[in-house]
């Protein structure tokens, strides 16, 4: 077996420019958890079902479980520590949330369809959120706190 | 283990040659990185990193054919009116394959090669009659997709070549039909599914998880071409087992595969009720 080879991997975390050296050959959600300490990002199935893993890579949900890292050098990757608390409100009110387990993965997408109401033209918010498993609210909360929050968006200027 | 980055498309072909086609192309990831901790048997083997290759990400079309980059997702035609317009299966069934998460990632190319007869974006590119554009150092080669599979899991893409483009046809279409049977509605792997297109160019009708591989079914298009009388699922019985054999596996036994596929494909195509 060769050598694996070292090298420069560099990409955008949540804003800021991230170096660091390896093979780029370990997932993104090992790398952000354990060498860049961001523990939000939680692993779930590890195999894209339950989309706990989910970040924004470009801006577009993904799952992190299923990236090595050296797929995002030179793009753009945000994480649930980017999300501004304040911008949880609805799905803290609407009850979208009890274990929390999936929660991260569920606040990414959820900000990702708020953030894009032009895709409902074509998919409801229950399909858009279907990459994202919840064993505990039975959905109606996660659903009814995403279409609080375009209700929110839609009167706001 | 090891990753290349080839930074076009050239360096790639000749960095999987130097590889003696050993090293493995990566797109998405969606199939080759399910549960990758425990994958041992993958971790000493060199990857060759696909993603980033900006002319495999390019929507095209030409006079007669749309020309999908070997490295377009499914997100990519889900967000273009215009593939959507022109080849709505292509919608239909990129809903169907995973959440926007692996849309995001997985790529139409990627599930041809994967070769999995499950593969939920094979059929309906077959029923378009899709060409898969081969490249290599060695050159070009072009493979209609109803001629590309071998066995199960077997294909004649050869290892030193990468899909550069699937490419289909401009036709119109009376007719374009796709079912995916699953245990759920979101993120299902496929017990049956199948497409089905007519068009001036024919009947073409498509399974996918029942025979080793993704398959036309010829008998079901001839029946189909020459209008003989169906006027019960149960008529399309003798053509299914000529065409497909269905087996018996975790996710479905071969008669239901076989009885859920004549009835939906029944209701799809003579069914007044829709």
């Amino acid at each position: 077996m060769t050598k694996p080879e070292h090298r420069d991997i560099g990409f955008t975390l949540n804003g800021e420019e991230i170096r660091f050296s390896g093979t780029g050959t370990e997932r993104l959600l090992d790398v952000l958890r354990y060498r860049l300490g961001l523990p939000g990002t939680k692993e779930g199935c590890g195999e894209g079902e339950c989309g706990a893993c989910t970040v924004h890579l470009d801006g577009v949900p993904v799952n992190s479980c299923l990236i090595l890292v050296g797929q995002v050098r030179n793009r753009r990757v945000d994480t649930v520590e980017s999300v501004a608390p304040e911008a949880l409100v609805e799905l803290h009110t609407s009850g979208a949330t009890q274990c929390g387990a999936c929660t991260p993965g569920v606040v990414m997408t959820a900000r990702f369809v708020i953030d894009h109401p032009g895709l409902l033209e074509r998919a409801s918010v229950r399909q858009l959120m279907a990459g994202n498993l919840c064993r505990c609210t039975g959905y109606d909360g996660i659903i009814e706190g995403i279409a609080e929050a375009l209700r929110q968006e839609e009167t706001s200027p | 283990m090891t990753m290349l980055f080839p930074s076009d498309l050239e360096e790639a072909c000749e960095m999987l040659a130097a590889s003696d086609g050993k090293a493995v192309p990566l797109a998405g990831g969606t199939d080759l990185l399910v549960h990758w901790p425990q994958r041992f048997e993958d971790h000493g083997r060199t990857f060759l990193d696909l993603s980033q290759l900006a002319e495999l990400r390019a929507i095209r079309w030409s006079d007669s054919a749309l020309i999908l980059g070997g490295g377009v997702t499914y997100w990519q035609t889900l967000g273009d009116r215009a593939v959507c317009d022109a080849f709505p299966l292509l919608e239909k069934a990129g809903r169907q394959v995973g959440a926007v998460q692996i849309q995001a990632r997985g790529t139409w190319a990627g599930n041809i090669v994967n070769a999995s007869p499950a593969a939920d974006g094979v059929p309906v590119l077959m029923a378009y009659d899709a060409v898969v554009e081969l490249v290599s150092t060695q050159g070009e080669e072009e493979i209609p997709l109803s001629e590309f599979y071998l066995g199960y899991k077997q294909m004649r893409r050869r290892p030193n070549q990468l899909v550069r483009a699937v490419r289909l046809p401009r036709r119109r279409h009376d007719v374009e039909v796709f079912e995916k049977i699953g245990p759920r509605r979101a993120q299902a792997i496929t017990k049956l599914g199948f497409a089905a297109t007519h068009s001036a160019a024919g009947w073409r009708v498509v399974a996918n998880s029942m025979a080793p591989t993704v398959c036309r079914c010829r008998t079901l298009e001839g029946m189909l071409e020459h209008g003989s009388p169906i006027r019960r699922p149960e008529d399309l019985m003798p053509a299914i087992r000529q065409d497909v054999s269905p087996i018996d596996d975790i996710r479905s036994t071969a008669q239901y595969r076989q009885k859920v596929f004549s009835r939906t494909l029944f209701h799809a195509l003579f069914s007044d009720e829709k």
